[in-house]
């Protein structure tokens, strides 16, 4: 990809990222902080291509460091946004239990 | 002679894209709390793309070490995921902040060291001297401002967490002269970034992220407790444009969509904390706030207050028709919100209509108090933002403040001369009365400002540790 292609890509998605981060209701802004930091270790990528890479043995165990790290951010990011989100609840449904006893 | 640059297959290209639409629609999700969940797992799937396909296309002769590192990694995430408590959350997303920017000074390393695997670089061979591999001046500027933005937002989210676990005091550190320091040592980077267009010699190249790594540190040092929702807000957009910038260094579509999603996310939350404090970006990144403790505090202290009991409270929230609970960072660190509920619960089955009322700043980073009250099990539907709920306090009976200070202070709205002159407030003195749980009436809150609150004839001060004045609330309830 020129580099034209890869700043038009990367100027759209400020805009996305704009109009989509404002529809987001601010009781949320604490998940969408954890899961930002989830999708921002996406640089895992960069590190797998220098952990692959032959060449380098410096740059390979650089790149292994950098897996782990990006690791701790994408399990750990997506896993504590799950479980807050599994928090966020409704008021009170307590007709499935009541029920039972009748049927 | 080395191919110039790596040509990726179609195929690729289009699997990075889809990746990025999925990390696009993970934070569409967040609009609402239904739709959150399915968010959350599109994120996790947009990933799988990314690491599945990089791993396809490259020659991966050292997976082992690779699903080691992962497992390694991946563990420790879902540890810290499982056993954090929720009052710590803002201490764990600047931690993983941090991460983000070391990896992406790491990854950066690795590809000033190799950067052949990278397809950023030419290989030369003069006569004379043995071969070596030339980075295209393009991708140094890309490379070097990726490094030191990666920097900065290690060294800044180390110095937050330090400061938001309480290992460090939240009190600015105000160093002589720092802003010339600070500017100087940005102008100096953005220079070496430009001179590593024309050398691309190793001391340049780890000069730029030592600099970066103590402007990240300087940078935060200064900035007080009080304005870390906004810190820690923009330690996520920095971290955001670290990835971005890798994403031009490699090419990569998904990192460039990402980067640009988180980049302006963690800006945007930036903007609204400080709209909701009046402060000006550039005021807080001064640093400094809080420092100043109030002077004319002796006056204040000898002002008359009324006091109540744990039993006088629970007595007026129960003849209450409404009762609107207003919780601050006060909450948080006494971890009251559990008995919190069982208070709201108690007057409920009273008849009593419950409400709470959030300020974007209560707490220590944006959403934390929605954070807790769900942990405690209180449905969403009844807590509310500033804005929807500001104007019912003058039809409440009883406003119940707990460890929240500054968002209540009627000062914002009357005193020119107050420091949060100007900062929207929750209007709870409008409220027939206002219950305020405070540990002492000695302190202030962390803008340093006395409150009027405390003083008007229609509060009460309930003066307790906040966990135990709500235990007492519930046993005089029950």
């Amino acid at each position: 990809m020129d580099f034209i292609s890869i700043l038009s890509i990367f100027v759209l998605a400020c805009f996305v990222g704009y109009y989509v981060v404002w529809s987001v209701t601010p009781a949320l802004h604490t998940p969408l902080m954890s899961v930002t930091n989830a999708i921002s270790s996406v640089i895992v990528v960069g590190a797998l291509i220098a952990s692959a890479a032959a060449g380098s043995m410096t740059s390979k165990w650089l790149g292994l460091v950098a897996v782990a790290l990006a690791s701790v951010n994408i399990f750990g990011g997506f896993a504590v946004t799950q479980r807050m989100l599994a928090m966020y609840k409704k008021k009170e449904r307590p007709a499935p239990q009541g029920d039972k006893t009748h049927g | 002679m080395a191919e110039a640059a790596v040509q990726q297959p179609a195929w690729v290209l289009l699997a990075y894209l889809i990746a990025g639409v999925c990390f696009i629609l993970a934070l569409r999700g967040l609009s609402s709390p239904e739709s959150s969940r399915r968010g959350n797992w599109t994120g996790m799937i947009g990933m799988t793309i990314a690491v599945v396909t990089t791993l396809v296309i490259h020659q991966i002769a050292s997976l082992p070490e690779i699903i080691g590192a992962m497992v390694i990694g991946g563990g420790i995430g879902l540890v810290t995921a499982r056993k954090i408590q929720m009052t710590a959350m803002p201490q764990l997303v600047a931690a993983f902040h941090s991460l983000v920017g070391l990896a992406a000074v790491l990854v950066g390393a690795a590809a000033y060291l190799n950067p052949e695997a990278f397809g950023i670089g030419i290989r030369i061979t003069p006569i004379a001297t043995p071969s070596f591999v030339s980075i295209f001046p393009q991708s140094r500027i890309e490379m070097g401002l990726g490094v030191a933005i990666g920097a900065i937002t290690f060294s800044g989210s180390v110095i937050a967490f330090l400061k938001l676990n309480g290992n460090m005091s939240g009190k600015p550190i105000l160093l002589p002269l720092r802003h010339v320091i600070n500017l100087g040592t940005l102008v100096a980077i953005l220079a070496l970034v430009a001179y590593f267009t024309q050398d691309e010699a190793p001391a340049i190249f780890f000069t730029i992220m030592g600099l970066s790594f103590a402007i990240g540190f300087l940078l935060i040092i200064p900035i007080g407790g009080a304005d870390m929702p906004v810190v820690i807000s923009m330690l996520n957009s920095y971290s955001g444009w670290a990835a971005a910038a890798m994403g031009f260094t490699l090419h990569n579509s998904a990192m460039i969509i990402t980067g640009a999603l988180v980049g302006s996310s963690g800006a945007i939350l930036s903007y609204i904390m400080c709209r909701a404090m009046n402060r000006s970006f550039i005021s807080v990144i001064a640093g400094g706030f809080g420092a100043v403790s109030s002077s004319g505090d002796a006056a204040a202290i000898d002002r008359p207050y009324k006091r109540g009991s744990a039993e006088d409270a629970a007595f007026l929230m129960a003849q209450a028709d409404q009762v609107i609970i207003v919780p601050g960072y006060g909450m948080a660190v006494s971890q009251a919100q559990h008995a919190l509920r069982e208070m709201a619960d108690l007057l409920k089955s009273k008849g009593v209509r419950v409400k709470y009322a959030i300020h974007p700043v209560a707490g220590r980073m944006p959403g934390h108090m929605n954070v807790l009250l769900a942990e405690a099990n209180v449905p969403y539907d009844e807590v509310f933002e500033l804005e929807d709920i500001n104007s019912e306090f003058a039809q409440t009976d009883v406003a119940f403040v707990i460890g929240a200070n500054d968002v209540t202070n009627p000062a914002a709205k009357s005193d020119k001369s107050s420091p949060i002159y100007g900062m929207p407030v929750l209007d709870v003195e409008k409220a027939r009365t206002v219950l305020f749980v405070k540990r002492s009436m000695g302190g202030v809150g962390y803008a340093g400002v006395d409150n009027e609150l405390f003083y008007r004839d229609n509060t009460m001060m309930l003066l307790s540790d906040a966990k135990k004045m709500v235990e007492e609330i519930v046993k005089n309830l029950g």
